[in-house]
């Protein structure tokens, strides 16, 4: 459904989203990564348990909250892809290790 | 009277113990008005830490252990009562709550003040044990080294108190309750059947006035020939992101919310701007916090508050209908939570036929701060 705008000269570093290796584009948020990822990226809320997706694109919405490099509740599109990022997919409340 | 409404009851004030009393007024076939404050009114029904507590109630007049004991006994029905007319769960849970003590000397200090309360001629038993680190961690195996211990009561509970303002608001709907925002009450004459109140947008006329205005009734009070002498001060609480229920106990300073956040509290300070807010006083709590529950340090804090604690001069509850004006109540508490159905399953009542009981309430007339010092010592 999402489709990067072509570029000659762009870099790409790799992720993992749920343990899953995933090829982003460096400058790019992980909420935009996620979106072009093609995976199944909705999380669940933790009261209600309903799907959200990323949503506003600009730090308003709350709606891509994951977990990155195990900091839950981070906002996706407020933060860039980092080569070896892991991301994980918030289902629900999290569990304290 | 602007819409030729005429009402039994005028309650000053629709914060959670005004809107107690008017919900079982209401149920009572009241004809009741609420007349309150806009959106920004310094509410602590929104400040609050949403505990039922009893534990320590009551040191220097034991009839409030008895009151606070009473409302933790009823509170269930008045979880299932709101229920009933609202569909709102309240989430009114009664696991028992503890108090955490970091270090010896904390724990000596709790078990000195136990030993007072203990001691207090005609104390109500409300069973609240002293327990050593095994001990605690027995029940809450989360527990950090520097717990040395605490004490738990069985009476202890907790509460979404923001659904509970919500119900009862709710249940005013179905009830013909009239209330009214931005009806700030700035002016009251009158006396027995026929009080006028003046508010921005006109004057209302009750047969009887009933104050719950927290620290506004200091003001309000002596328009009716009563007194109510408050101290407010400030706290802050600090609030995480929603996680798995791990906390199942209530705590003095820290519990889990049934929809996941963690509450970490809840200073006191002398300041009572609630605009003002103090980040020390923030990493000192969560601080604490993260010593009693070594786990609390992965999760991320979302947000911050301070509110106005409403305080009686002595921290006890008032209650008084005026000698000088019949049919004028005040009522002045901190635990709005915790005594809500005390408000509405016994307040109301005697407000309804137009006495206080002596024999349930004489204890907290506000006519204690006119003896003479030391009277009540022994």
């Amino acid at each position: 459904m999402f489709r990067r705008i072509a570029s000659a000269n762009a870099e790409m570093v790799m992720i993992e989203v749920d343990g899953v290796p995933v090829t982003a584009r460096r400058g790019e948020s992980v909420a935009a990564a996620l979106l072009a990822s093609g995976l199944s990226i909705a999380r669940e809320t933790p009261v209600g348990g309903v799907p959200r997706t990323p949503y506003c694109m600009m730090g308003v919405c709350f709606d891509c909250l994951v977990t990155i490099d195990g900091i839950g509740s981070r906002q996706g599109c407020l933060v860039s892809v980092e080569d070896g990022m892991r991301v994980s997919i918030q289902k629900g409340r999290r569990a304290l290790a | 009277m602007g819409l030729g409404r005429e009402y039994d009851v005028a309650v000053v004030g629709g914060g959670l113990l005004g809107s107690s009393l008017a919900w079982g007024l209401g149920r009572l076939g009241q004809r009741v008005v609420v007349l309150d404050e806009g959106d920004i009114a310094k509410r602590a029904s929104r400040a609050n830490f949403a505990l039922v507590w009893v534990q320590t109630k009551g040191l220097g007049l034991p009839e409030y252990t008895s009151w606070t004991l009473r409302a933790s006994e009823t509170w269930e029905q008045l979880a299932a009562t709101l229920e009933t007319e609202t569909g709102l769960d309240v989430c009114f849970r009664r696991p028992g709550g503890f108090h955490l003590a970091l270090g010896d000397r904390e724990m000596e200090l709790r078990r000195d003040v136990l030993a007072r309360l203990h001691n207090q001629p005609g104390a109500a038993d409300y069973r609240t044990e002293l327990l050593d680190h095994a001990g605690v961690r027995k029940m809450m195996p989360e527990i950090g080294p520097e717990v040395a211990g605490g004490s738990y009561c069985p009476y202890d509970g907790h509460v979404n108190s923001l659904r509970v303002f919500r119900a009862l608001h709710t249940a005013f709907g179905h009830q013909g309750v009239d209330y009214r925002p931005d009806h700030a009450v700035t002016a009251i004459s009158g006396n027995n059947g026929a009080f006028h109140l003046t508010t921005r947008h006109g004057e209302i006329v009750a047969g009887k006035v009933v104050l719950a205005a927290g620290n506004a009734n200091a003001m309000l009070a002596p328009m009716v020939g009563l007194s109510a002498p408050m101290e407010p001060n400030r706290g802050q609480i600090v609030v995480t992101e929603r996680a798995a229920p791990f906390l199942h106990f209530p705590m003095t300073t820290l519990r889990q919310s049934d929809e996941g956040t963690v509450m970490i509290g809840d200073s006191k300070e002398d300041e009572i701007d609630d605009r003002a807010h103090h980040m020390p006083i923030d990493v000192m709590m969560a601080n604490r916090a993260v010593r009693m529950f070594p786990k609390l340090a992965a999760l991320n804090v979302v947000r911050a508050w301070s509110g106005i604690r409403v305080m009686t001069r002595d921290g006890f509850p008032i209650y008084d209908q005026s000698e000088s004006h019949p049919g004028a109540f005040v009522v002045c508490c901190h635990s709005g939570v915790t005594l809500a159905p005390n408000h509405a399953f016994d307040i109301a009542p005697m407000i309804a036929s137009g006495v206080l009981d002596e024999a349930v309430v004489g204890a907290f007339s506000a006519r204690r701060f006119a003896r003479p010092s030391g009277e009540r010592a022994a």
